[in-house]
Formats: C-alpha cells, structure tokens, sequence
C-alpha cells in the first residue's frame, strides 16, 4: 500500500499536535503559585462604620457598585471584607468589581465607562496620575468631605484637586522600594543593602552566581520590565536617583540627557546578566512571585508586596527586609510616587450613599486596617506615625519613608498622561530590549514634547 | 463560498418583465428586507459611523476638547506614521508565517483523518482540542510554557540538548514573531483541517477507483484529482485564515502586552483609540486596515475568477 508513507508521516504531525494539546495540562503546574495567606488576618478585622444608624436611615437598600482592587495579592480580599462591612452596617448593597490588574487596561475600563455617560459605576479606584484626565466626570466631595480631607497629606490632596474641586479622596499611598535577602547578604558577607546602582549590580552577580551552583532558577535583581505603566514608575526612579531629571521638569522635556543614557544602557548591560532575560514581560506580580519563591535576591516592588511575602506560604518569611532604592555616584535615593484614590462618578444615580462608602474606606480607623492587614501605605500622617502600624510596614520608619518622592509628569501630561506614559515605557522597553537609549531617547522626547502644552 | 459560485446566466436581449415576475421579485425583496436591515443595523452602520470618525478630531473622553471636521488630516498623519507602517509589516508577516504553515500542516492531518484507519474516529475528536480552547486562554497557557525561568519547553529542551541554555522566547525580539506564530499555528491548524477534510469529503470515491483502473500511482491521483477537486475548499481556508491572521489581536495582546516592537495593525490601533484616546486617528487607521484587508480580498477572488476561466 502506497498510501502507507504518507499516512507515517501525517500520524506523526497528529501525534505532536496531540502531545502538544496535552502538554497543555502540564503548563499549569510549571509557574510557582504562592498560596500565601496573610499572617494576621484573623487579627484584624475591618471597623465599624460611624455613624451607622443615621446612614442607614438615608440610603437603606440602596444599590452602588465599586471597582475596587484587581485581584492582585491581597487587595482584593480586603475590599471584600470592607464592603461586607459596609453593607452589614448601613443597608447599602455594594457590588464589588476588581478592576484589570494592569493600570492602563484600567484606565481604558473608566474612560469607556465615562464616555458612555454610565451609571453602572458609583465609586471607583483612581490612579494619583489620573485626577486631570478625568475631573470632567468625578463629583466634587469638597462639600461632603472638605473637612476629611484635611487628615490627609496635602500633597496629595492638592494632586485630587482639578479647578477648587477635590474630585477624589486618597485611599492609599505607594512608593517604590527595595527588597532585599538578609540571609544572602550574610551568606555573602556583605553588611547592608546596596547604596548605589553599581554597589548592587555587583552583589547580585556575585549572590547569582553562588546561588546558581544549587538553584538554576536564582537571578540577582527582578523588577517590573514589562512595556506598560510600571515600567515608566521604575525607569523614573533609575533616571531621577542618578540625577537625570523628571522626564519632564518644569514643563520642558529632559528625558533626553547623558545621565539618563548613561544609566539606562548600564540597566540593560545587566538584562539576563543579574536579572532573568524575561524580566522585561514582568509586572509587579511577575516580580513578586520568584521573589517569595526564593529565587531572587533584590527586588524593587511596591509595598504591598510585604505582606505577601511576609505571609505563611513565603519561601522568603522572616529572610528578607526593606530599604530605599540604589542611587548613582552623583544622586540621591528617590521613590516613584504611587497611590490610588477614590472618587465618585458623575453619572452615578445614588450619590450620597456613594459619598458615605468614600468617606468611610478612606477614614482613619480603616487605612490602619488597610495599612496592618494589607501592608498599604496610609496617606494620613497620624496613621502612619501609630506604632503598631509602624511595625507592620518597616519602610514607615522615617529613614525609609522620608526618601525623596518623584513624581511622574502627569500635570504635564494632563489628559495625554496615557499616551505620553505610554511613549516613555515604549521606549524604555525598546532599551531593555537591545536598542541603544542614544537611538531612542530622542524620538520619545519629540514625541513627549508634542504632548506638552 | 457564495460569491465564487457562478450565478444564474442573465439573457442576454432585456425584455419587458411580466406581471408574474415582477411579482416575485417585489416578494423576493420583501422577504430579505429583516436580513438586509441587520446587516445595515450590524456592519453599515458602524462602518460608516468610522469612516466618519475618521475625518474628525473625536476624542475618546468627550467633553474635554470639541470635536470638529479634520478633513484628510488623519490620514496625511497616517501615511507619515512610521509605527502603523512597521505594525503593517508585522502583521503581514505573521499573516505569511501562520497562513503557510496552518494550511501545510492541516492538509497532511486532513488526507490522514480522511482515510481509513483504526481509531479514526477518535482521532478526529482529538484533533480539535487546541482549536476548542479559548485563544487568551491558550496564549497565556504558552505564554507560562515558553518562560526562560520556569517554562515547560525551555527545561524539555535543555534536558534533551537540543538548546544549549534556556532561552527568554517571548522576551527576545529575535525569537517574538515566532513564539506567537507557533501558538497561532498549533491553535489554528486543526481548524484548517477540519475545513480542508469537509472538502476532501465530497471528493466521489468511484474517480479514485477509476484512477486505480488507469494505472494512475497515489501521488498522480493526489496532484489530478485531489488537489484540483479540492480547490474551492483551499480558497475559502486561505481566504478565512489570511483575513484572520491580518487582524489578530488576542495572543498578541496576552503575549507582548504594549511593547512597540511587536505591534499588529489590531494592537496599534486598539492602543490609540482606547489608551491614547484618540477616536478620530484610531477610525482612520481602522479604515485603513479594512482597505488592506479589502486588498487581500479582492486579490484571493480576482485569482479565484481567472483561475476559473
């Protein structure tokens, strides 16, 4: 039979494919997943809400919907239990959504939602970089909340206020940090973190290459290198802490600098040197979980990291501490200021039980429950000055929290923030990925000065 | 496919309609009138609603600039655009890549499936797995395959040395286009098995038994009589894969994310019009993709009536 050749070689193509389809099943178990609980969640338990009773009276029964925190560490389980609490105190039914773990995916979620004039959101989540780009459709809490707002740092409150109106509340505060292994430092005799970008890059080569010999796995220094907005937080701190600037200051563009050149070729000189050749797809999570699996010795992360790594389940519990970022010869350390606010949408049909859901989550009693259970930063000076809360999130501690903040150039950017972050991370990834900053950084710069009015 | 059957042949001399015909054809209209509204209701009107976006500054976020009539503008930017002209590129050779291999592959496995065997059946079943799986889901099922660190593929492939160390697919520009192509390739191939054997399905038996009688060996029976007889089926697989492939967005998006190197035509443009905000710009590069599209359209069908003739 003739026909047998052919059908050989088909029914080996039908049998890889086969395999293929069912080396599917298998993928699921080659990514380390950390079932990490927090330590003390049993230990503390969301407020009561104040005021309960005249709430109650008010808005009982009403229906809002809040999108809340994506599913990233622990976050969401915290909105979980503030809502129940919520909802179990004043009668207002809350429906929680988590927003797209992705910060630009979340954005595009609200600028749809906004757009359609939709009343299905009430209270949502807000960036501390998009207050500009959408005052338009936010609900000034001045009359409600003015006098809240006064417990909060005013920086960030003057960052909420668009044109007099405070058009969101700060929630929590972020700023990026380093994360480092205590026992390797030991092991490697080394006496403390890294002080500047070079002192690290040669303790994670010499750390690698030791751990290497037993765990294949280990690399020096993970970060967030993927092409989105995380990316342009971690490339603002390099640029800044050797002295580069802003990317914008004072409404001229200077991204385009020799310091900033300089020191983003040396980041990627040590791409899959120190750092996994896949570190430029990595977002927080993808930094976070070979961190918590021990197979990495520096990472820069956010705090909310610490808890999770902190938590039972952690290869990494109890080895590990935190400090500032790396600074150049000639810098000084900074942090890239994160943070996310809530505010009320313009469009929603229950207001006021909207503005008592801001009022409560973003009160004194729960950002120290946000700031001991979920490790969050309290963006309310006398919360963060409290002592148990202090001793959960060790970067409170001023020589930690008293590091220079830069912020990125959103009041620049206003409404062109997304699009102006989004020709900056697209670039830096360009770097990351084997283009020389000297070939890049020109182009991102016309483009970032057409933005800027 | 309808539009490569012939249609009824039109007398040549025009004469007067009777009554009877006339009729009919009002009644024909009628009855298709539901369906044409749809199709109004489901693609002309959004169609015309982007070209007309295209020629204004429409933002994403209404109320905060005006919008007003750009006439050419978006399209002389357009043409300038040297990040829409490297995501045309990109796609084309995705397109190029994926349509080649998907359709060699599923030609082999649709002349095995189609011939009989113990287990045929099975077989056939099996086959569709990848094509039954969600595209996202897969894509991010290969994604945690192709990891430099902790992937499937990169271990299997040190381990049996054939890669001297693990390599970072995904992440390395000289190997993106064909990680994403290759789960294009495994996702899609049954599909185009699966359409190519409906095709050999209908292939009579009694030409084969006569080519047998002929003489003819497999392999002149598979160039006289399969392949021509398989033809329509061919095209209306190459004309589904190759507009499908011009328009990828899904693995892409769950595989690169933002990143500028590996943008298709879909990615460029779903990043302007939902993340930069731009809905005027963003219609107009939609509408250049359909008239890209459109090209590759009236290409497949040109071929199609020449070959005929």
């Amino acid at each position: 039979m003739k026909h047998r050749a052919l059908l050989i070689v088909a029914g080996l193509v039908g049998a890889v494919t086969l395999a293929a389809s069912l080396s599917v099943a298998a993928a699921g178990t080659s990514r380390p997943t950390s079932h990490a609980t927090p330590a003390k969640s049993a230990a503390v338990a969301p407020p009561t809400v104040p005021n309960a009773a005249a709430i109650k009276a008010k808005y009982h029964g009403q229906k809002i919907t809040f999108v809340g925190d994506a599913a990233v560490g622990n976050s969401h389980v915290r909105d979980q239990k503030l809502v129940a609490r919520f909802s179990k105190d004043t009668g207002i039914k809350v429906t929680l959504e988590p927003h797209p773990a992705a910060s630009d995916a979340a954005y595009s979620q609200l600028a749809r939602n906004f757009s359609a004039k939709s009343s299905s959101i009430d209270v949502m989540m807000l960036d501390v970089v998009w207050p500009g780009a959408f005052s338009p459709y936010l609900v000034d809490l001045k009359p409600a909340l003015g006098k809240a707002a006064k417990l909060h740092a005013q920086g960030i409150i003057q960052n909420d206020t668009i044109g007099g109106k405070l058009i969101a509340m700060p929630w929590f505060g972020d700023f990026g940090i380093l994360y480092y292994r205590k026992d390797l430092l030991t092991k490697y005799g080394y006496s403390g973190p890294p002080k500047t970008w070079s002192q690290l890059f040669s303790m994670a080569k010499k750390i690698q290459d030791g751990e290497q010999k037993t765990n294949k796995n280990f690399y020096g220094f993970v970060f967030q290198g993927n092409s989105y907005e995380g990316l342009t937080c971690d490339a603002l701190e390099w640029v800044a802490s050797v002295g580069g600037g802003n990317f914008i200051d004072n409404g001229k563009v200077t991204i385009n600098n020799a310091k900033a050149r300089t020191i983003l070729d040396a980041m990627r000189s040590q791409i899959g040197k120190i750092t996994p050749q896949g570190v430029t797809s990595y977002t927080e999570e993808g930094a976070r979980l070979p961190f918590d699996n021990g197979d990495a010795a520096f990472m820069r992360n956010w705090p909310y990291a610490y808890s999770l790594s902190q938590a039972t389940g952690s290869a990494v519990k109890g080895k590990f501490a935190v400090t500032v970022l790396p600074h150049g010869a000639a810098g000084h350390s900074v942090g890239t200021v994160g943070g996310w606010q809530l505010g009320v949408s313009k469009y929603s049909k229950h207001r006021g039980a909207a503005i008592e859901l801001v009022r409560y989550l973003t009160s004194p009693a729960v950002q120290k429950f946000d700031a001991i259970f979920n490790t969050n930063v309290p963006t309310i000076p006398a919360v963060a000055r409290i002592p148990a809360v202090v001793r959960t999130n060790p970067y409170l501690t001023p020589a930690i929290a008293n590091v220079a903040r830069v912020t990125r150039p959103s009041k620049y950017l206003r409404q062109s923030y997304n699009e102006g972050s989004k020709d900056i991370y697209q670039g830096i990834s360009q770097i990351l990925t084997g283009t020389p900053a000297k070939n890049v950084l020109p182009s991102v710069a016309s483009k970032l000065q057409r933005l800027v009015k | 496919m309808s539009s490569v059957a012939t249609p009824a042949p039109t007398p040549r001399r025009r004469r007067r309609r009777s009554r009877l015909e006339r009729r009919k054809s009002r009644l024909a209209w009628l009855l298709l009138l539901p369906a044409l509204a749809v199709v109004a209701f489901v693609a002309i009107y959004p169609l015309g609603k982007t070209v007309y976006y295209s020629f204004t500054n429409q933002e994403f976020l209404a109320g905060i600039t005006p919008t007003k009539w750009v006439g050419l503008q978006n399209y002389r930017d357009l043409y300038h655009d040297s990040i829409f002209r490297s995501a045309i590129w990109e796609t084309i050779k995705f397109t190029l890549i994926t349509v080649s291999v998907e359709f060699a592959l599923g030609l082999v496995i649709a002349l095995v499936v189609n011939s009989n065997f113990k287990g045929r059946g099975p077989m056939r079943a099996v086959m569709l797995v990848p094509w039954a799986i969600p595209t996202v889901v897969a894509a991010q099922m290969w994604r945690w395959m192709l990891d430099d660190v902790f992937g499937v593929i990169n271990d299997a492939g040190v381990r049996l040395h054939i890669l001297s160390h693990a390599h970072a697919w995904i992440s390395q520009p000289s190997t993106a286009l064909g990680a994403v192509s290759a789960v294009d390739i495994w996702k899609t191939t049954p599909f185009v098995a699966l359409l190519l054997l409906a095709g050999l399905q209908v292939i009579p038996k009694e030409l084969y038994e006569a080519a047998d009688v002929d003489g003819a060996s497999k392999l002149q029976q598979f160039w006289r009589i399969t392949l021509p007889l398989l033809r329509p089926a061919i095209l209306v697989t190459l004309i589904f894969r190759t507009l499908d492939a011009l328009r990828v967005f899904d693995v892409f998006n769950v595989f690169f994310g933002n990143r500028p190197d590996t943008q298709t035509m879909a990615i460029y443009d779903q990043s302007t019009i939902v993340g930069d905000g731009h809905v005027g710009y963003g219609s107009a590069i939609s509408v250049a993709i359909f008239l890209i599209i459109g090209l590759f359209v009236v290409i497949y069908v040109t071929f199609v009536r020449v070959t005929d003739e």
